[in-house]
């Protein structure tokens, strides 16, 4: 009923002068991809082409084949970092939804000190007290198991706090109602809170894993063994360095789209989620 | 400490009374033990990997400590050292800072509402698309962006910057961008608002979601004529908890940007410190001199001035009755 008449002149030069804004937005990420496949000799053309035109896999090659020649394979890092984003991704979803569901919901003593301490440290960059979480993980004796990897990250209070806005905004009612019909705290929990903020998770979800994905600190502070080492840390040595070189051009181009690709297969995944939940249920 | 959320009845002082307060504090946290367990995993990560490390910080920032001598308390000498004599503090990284977030701060906020209203405006069956090609700078992230950098701002003739600029005869010989500290700056300005559409600006399009259509319906019967009274008397109002997240993400994300300079130019400290921002000071002390404490004592000063900002967002927020 909104559509037709909604096709307005307004519509038509906003839907033009975007999609030119888009396509320039978009641009770097043509070129990771086109880069990837550039052979050798097209990286270091001139005239620069921003297209591929010889396609070819070499790149890929060289990187898996530059890390089987050192003591760990490439497949290590890989498993690393699939094995470590599952867990992050599960694992934040599950305690952050807990804890805003408990913060969202209900009062109890020290409600608004979490809360003030939550929204204080969103401001918080991890960054900043390297030596001292440090200190913490070789404290717990954490070092090189994937728990090193994993607790840091699943204290996320951008997480938190997101879904402490959606979760509140569940009608009280809702909620009242399914206690009304004997369900426990859990089933609250896990049939009508966590179905109905998927919205909100799927954001958070979306984030989380381009921050664990993307996430060097740590591989570099907490793990000592190179086999406990995930695949952003391979890139980024990789990397670096190499803004005035020539040699590994080809490594780091086709290095960058495999840093790319999973947090856009993860984003398309999630943000389609993220639209069809808010079409259809009716929930404010 | 405030945990006046409970009922208190106004008691006298007798001992009696503590007792009945103290038994009903011990029910009432036995009422909601579920919350308390709901609340525990995340509680303890979020104190040991960030509420305990910024208190030792804190302290840090008190000492003189090279990570392996033993460390000496000297009290507020780093704090006064930072504020007198750091040259490089006063007069590059503070300006630096400041100015970047000025920029890339409101800017990015106010650009990140802008088009997400505008993706919102359009057929749900595109918007998808305009999302993700507004989203992709920001998913990129900054190990795989750093490949596109150095080949966009390359100093010789093949950099496409040059390239282009050569071409529309803006300049005349290929310039080093990345090494230049005359345009050092503005590069990283440009480059971040351009990253700018990221948690935030997907809040605000989920926020932009959530808006009950029917308010449009009433708002229209209520006189509203325009696209702009809807955007401040309905939108906006209606979608206030994700405006205030964006914002303080926007905040948070701007305070800590200083990857982007290393990411940019390759080094630890740009060329004669025009790209110098307060996170780069922190990186600076700690890990190429290792003087811990100073460095503490640094991140504890940006943390206090991430705090005043982040009380501003929220009287801004919190008070005005339209955004």
């Amino acid at each position: 009923m909104r559509k037709r008449r909604k096709w307005s002149g307004f519509q038509v030069t906003l839907v033009t002068s975007f999609t030119a804004l888009a396509a320039f937005m978009l641009l770097p990420i043509v070129f990771i991809l086109n880069h990837a496949f550039k052979p050798q000799n097209e990286l270091f053309l001139f005239p620069p082409q921003f297209l591929v035109q010889n396609p070819t896999l070499r790149n890929f090659e060289s990187l898996f084949l530059h890390a089987s020649n050192a003591t760990v394979p490439f497949t290590r890092y890989l498993f690393n970092s699939l094995l470590v984003a599952g867990l992050t991704l599960a694992g934040v979803i599950l305690v952050s939804s807990m804890a805003a569901y408990a913060l969202g919901k209900y009062r109890f003593h020290f409600k608004a000190l979490v809360m003030s301490l939550i929204t204080i440290s969103l401001m918080f960059a991890p960054e900043t007290v390297s030596i001292p979480r440090y200190l913490i993980i070789s404290g717990l004796g954490l070092n090189n198991t994937y728990f090193g990897h994993l607790l840091p990250s699943l204290a996320s209070p951008v997480a938190v706090f997101l879904l402490i806005g959606f979760i509140s905004q569940i009608p009280n009612e809702v909620i009242e109602a399914a206690k009304m019909d004997g369900a426990s705290h859990f089933g609250i929990f896990s049939r009508i809170v966590m179905p109905l903020s998927v919205p909100a998770i799927a954001t958070i979800s979306i984030f989380t894993f381009q921050g664990v994905w993307g996430d060097v600190e740590t591989s570099t502070l907490f793990m000592q063994e190179e086999t406990m080492r995930t695949l952003a840390f391979y890139v980024n040595s990789l990397i670096s360095g190499l803004q005035n070189s020539v040699a590994g051009q080809n490594m780091a181009a086709a290095a960058g789209l495999l840093m790319f690709l999973p947090n856009l297969i993860i984003f398309l995944l999630f943000q389609k989620r993220v639209l069809e939940t808010m079409v259809h249920s009716g929930i404010k | 400490m405030n945990t006046g959320l409970a009922p208190n009845i106004a008691s006298s002082s007798s001992k009696a009374s503590i007792r009945t307060k103290l038994s009903r504090f011990g029910k009432q946290l036995r009422k909601d033990l579920f919350c308390y367990l709901y609340l525990a995993p995340f509680f303890t990560c979020f104190m040991l990997f960030i509420i305990i490390p910024v208190f030792m910080a804190a302290l840090l920032g008190f000492t003189s400590y090279d990570g392996f001598e033993k460390l000496h308390f000297i009290g507020f000498n780093n704090y006064i050292v930072l504020l007198t004599q750091d040259v490089i503090f006063l007069t590059k990284a503070i300006p630096n800072t400041f100015l970047f977030a000025l920029l890339v701060g409101p800017g990015g906020y106010l650009l990140s509402f802008l088009f997400a209203w505008l993706i919102h405006q359009l057929p749900l069956k595109i918007r998808d698309y305009y999302t993700l090609a507004f989203y992709a700078p920001s998913m990129a992230g900054g190990v795989a962006l750093s490949v596109v950098w150095i080949a966009a701002f390359s100093g010789d003739r093949v950099g496409y910057i040059n390239r282009l600029f050569l071409k529309l005869g803006w300049i005349d010989n290929p310039v080093i961008w990345l090494q230049d500290p005359k345009y050092l700056l503005t590069i990283m300005i440009v480059v971040s608002l351009w990253m700018s559409f990221s948690v935030g600006f997907l809040a605000m399009l989920a926020g932009l979601q959530t808006v009950n259509r029917e308010l449009y319906e009433a708002g229209r019967i209520d006189g509203i004529t325009n696209r702009i009274q809807e955007v401040f008397y309905i939108t906006l109002p209606s979608m206030k908890p994700q405006m205030l997240f964006s914002a303080v993400m926007q905040i948070v994300g701007t305070l800590k940007a200083g990857a982007i300079s290393t990411q940019l130019t390759g080094l630890p400290i740009t060329p004669s410190y025009s790209g110098h921002l307060i996170i780069n000071h922190i990186d600076d002390y700690a890990f190429i001199r290792f003087e811990l404490g100073y460095a503490s004592a640094v991140s504890v000063v940006l943390l206090i001035i991430s705090y005043f900002i982040m009380r501003f967002a929220y009287r801004l927020f919190g008070s005005k009755e339209e955004l």
